[in-house]
C-alpha cells in the first residue's frame, strides 16, 4: 500500500517502520444481506504504526466494516488476517471496540470498569481503576450509575472501559458524535494519549477537523468500496475520487 | 346477611385476636410456598437464562414447552404429583403424599416454568443490549449469564414475586397431593375451599382477608420494584 509517512499534525511523533505487533490485512472481504451487497469486495492493509481514520458517507459501511475486522460479524466471503492470522478469542482479547451507541451495564461507572478488569487476570486493579478514571476525567463520577450519565459521560465511560484492558488495537466508531468540544477534547487527548504508547488506532469519524488533528492516514469508504487509502495530508490537500471530493466539499459547506 | 355480617366479625376478631389455628394454617402455607418458590428459583432462574443466551439443538422447543406449561392446570399438576408419589409409583417408597414436602413438590412444578419462561424473557431482552459488548470483550458465557441475572435482577424479582402469587393462591394440587389434613397439610387455600363447604365462614373469611392482603403486599412490592428501578434508571 503506502509508505512511511512523517506527519505535521504529529510533528511529536515521527512515523518509522517500527515492528507492528498487530498489522491487519483484509482480502476481497464482502458482506451481503439477503438482497442488498454492504462491503463489496474490500482489500484493505494497516500496518500498526498508524492511526487510521475511516471515512465515507451515512451508510458506506463503516460500522459494518469495523464491526467485521473485530470478529462482531462474519463476513458472507473474503478474509480478515490480523498478524497473518484469523480472528481468534486469542486476538480479539488483545482488541476493544468502542460502539457508534456506546453500551454499558446496569451498574455504576467503577463497576463498568471493574467488570472489564475481572476478565483477564490483572494483578494492579485498584491503580488500573484509578488511572482509567483520571484519563476521562471520570473520577467524581465514579459511583453514579452508567445509565444516568451524559451521552459525553457514557462515551468516555465506554472509551475507559476499552483502554482499561490495555489493548494493542483499539476501534472507534464515531466517538465524539455528539459531544461538546470540552468532552471532545478529553476524547482526543485520551487517543492520542494511547497512540503515543503503541497502540493502533481505527476510528471512524463524520469531523473534519477532527480527522486533521488525528489522523496520520484515511480511509476513504464509499456505497461499500474503498475509493482511496493514503496519508492525512495528502487526503486532505489532493482527494482523487470523485466521492472523497463531495464528501469533503459538503462537509466545507456545513 | 345478618349472617354474612356475623362471619365478618368473627373473621376479624379471629385475626386480631392471633388466632391459634389461623396462625398455624398461614405459617404452614407460607413455608411451604416459600420453599417452593427457593427451588423453583434455583432452578428457573439459571435455566432460563441459559435458553435465553445459548444456542444448542432443541432450545427454540424447550422455549415453547416453557411457556406452554406456564398455563398448566394446577389439578393436572397435582394428579401428576399424586401419581409419581403414591404408593404405586416410581417416588412411593419415599412415603411423601400427603406431607408438606409433597405439596412443595407440586407447588414447585406448578411455578418452576413459569420462571423459567419470564426469566428467559428478561434475560433475552437485556440480552440483546449486551450481546455485542460482551462478544467484544471476550466475555466466558458463565460470566455472561451470571452479568446478566445480576444486571437484571429488579425484574427477575417481580418475576419470582409471580411465582409466589400464582403458587400461594393455588388450591388443587396441594389439595390432591397434601390432601387437607388438619395441623398436617392443612394450607390457607384448602382451608378455605373446606371450611366454606362446611359453613364456618368466619375461618373461612379470615383466611381469605389474609390470602388477600398477601396477594395485595407481594402486588404492591412488584409496583414498588419497577417504580425502584425506574428511578433507579432515570434518577
Ligand atoms: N447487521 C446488518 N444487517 C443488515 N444490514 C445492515 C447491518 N448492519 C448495517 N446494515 C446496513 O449496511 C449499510 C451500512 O451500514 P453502516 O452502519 O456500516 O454505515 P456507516 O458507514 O457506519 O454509516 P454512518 O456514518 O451513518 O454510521 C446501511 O445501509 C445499513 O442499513
Ligand atoms: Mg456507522
Amino acid at each position: 500500500m503506502h509508505e512511511v509517512v512523517s506527519i505535521t499534525a504529529h510533528s511529536e511523533i515521527r512515523l518509522q517502520s517500527a515492528p507492528s505487533p498487530m498489522p491487519l490485512q483484509v482480502r476481497n472481504l464482502t458482506f451481503a444481506t439477503d438482497n442488498t451487497e454492504i462491503l463489496k469486495g474490500i482489500d484493505l492493509d494497516l500496518a500498526t504504526d498508524h492511526l487510521t481514520v475511516l471515512m465515507g458517507p451515512n451508510g458506506a459501511g463503516k460500522s459494518v466494516l469495523l464491526r467485521l475486522l473485530h470478529g462482531l460479524l462474519e463476513p458472507t466471503s473474503g478474509d480478515v488476517r490480523w498478524s497473518g492470522q484469523p480472528l481468534t478469542k486469542a486476538i480479539r482479547k488483545e482488541q476493544a471496540l468502542v460502539f457508534q451507541k456506546p453500551v454499558l451495564l446496569r451498574r455504576s461507572v467503577s463497576a463498568n470498569l471493574n467488570f472489564a478488569l475481572g476478565l483477564r487476570r490483572i494483578p494492579d486493579r485498584a491503580i488500573r481503576l484509578k488511572e482509567a478514571l483520571a484519563d476521562l476525567g471520570l473520577e467524581s463520577l465514579a459511583r453514579r450509575p452508567a445509565r444516568v450519565l451524559s451521552g459525553g459521560e457514557q462515551q468516555r465511560l465506554a472509551l475507559a472501559r476499552a483502554l482499561i484492558l490495555k489493548p494493542k488495537v483499539l476501534m472507534l466508531d464515531e466517538p465524539t458524535a455528539n459531544l461538546d468540544p470540552a468532552s471532545t477534547l478529553l476524547i482526543e487527548q485520551a487517543i492520542s494519549k494511547v497512540r503515543r504508547s503503541g497502540v493502533k488506532v481505527i476510528m471512524i469519524t463524520h469531523a473534519p477537523h477532527q480527522a486533521r488533528r488525528l489522523a496520520e492516514e484515511v480511509v476513504f469508504i464509499h456505497a461499500g468500496r474503498i475509493t482511496e487509502h493514503k496519508p492525512a495530508k495528502a487526503f486532505f490537500d489532493r482527494p482523487e475520487s470523485e466521492a472523497a471530493r463531495a464528501y469533503l466539499a459538503g462537509e466545507i459547506l456545513i | 346477611m345478618q349472617d354474612f355480617a356475623h362471619s365478618f366479625t368473627l373473621a376479624g376478631e379471629l385475626i386480631v385476636s392471633g388466632n391459634e389455628d389461623l396462625a398455624e394454617i398461614i405459617a404452614l402455607s407460607m413455608r411451604v410456598t416459600a420453599t417452593a418458590l427457593g427451588i423453583s428459583a434455583l432452578i428457573g432462574l439459571p435455566f432460563g437464562a441459559i435458553l435465553a443466551v445459548s444456542r444448542f439443538p432443541g432450545r427454540g422447543a424447550i422455549t415453547v414447552l416453557a411457556n406452554a406449561l406456564m398455563g398448566l392446570p394446577p389439578v393436572v399438576v397435582g394428579l401428576s404429583v399424586y401419581m409419581l408419589l403414591s404408593n404405586a409409583g416410581p417416588l412411593g417408597p419415599l412415603q411423601l403424599l400427603y406431607t408438606p414436602t409433597a405439596m412443595i413438590i407440586a407447588q414447585a412444578v406448578l411455578i418452576t416454568p413459569i420462571i423459567i419462561a419470564l426469566t428467559r424473557q428478561v434475560i433475552a431482552d437485556l440480552n440483546a443490549e449486551y450481546a455485542d459488548t460482551f462478544h467484544s470483550l471476550v466475555v466466558p458465557w458463565h460470566t455472561a449469564v451470571g452479568a446478566l441475572l445480576w444486571d437484571a435482577r429488579f425484574s427477575l424479582i417481580t418475576v419470582l414475586l409471580a411465582g409466589f402469587g400464582r403458587a400461594v393462591a393455588e388450591v388443587g394440587a396441594v389439595m390432591i397431593v397434601g390432601g387437607n389434613i388438619n395441623h398436617v397439610t392443612r394450607m390457607m387455600t384448602t382451608a378455605i375451599a373446606l371450611e366454606t363447604s362446611r359453613g364456618d365462614l368466619a375461618l373461612a373469611l379470615a383466611l381469605g382477608m389474609v390470602l388477600l392482603l398477601i396477594a395485595l403486599a407481594v402486588n404492591g412490592a412488584v409496583a414498588f420494584l419497577r417504580g425502584t428501578e425506574r428511578s433507579a434508571a432515570h434518577a
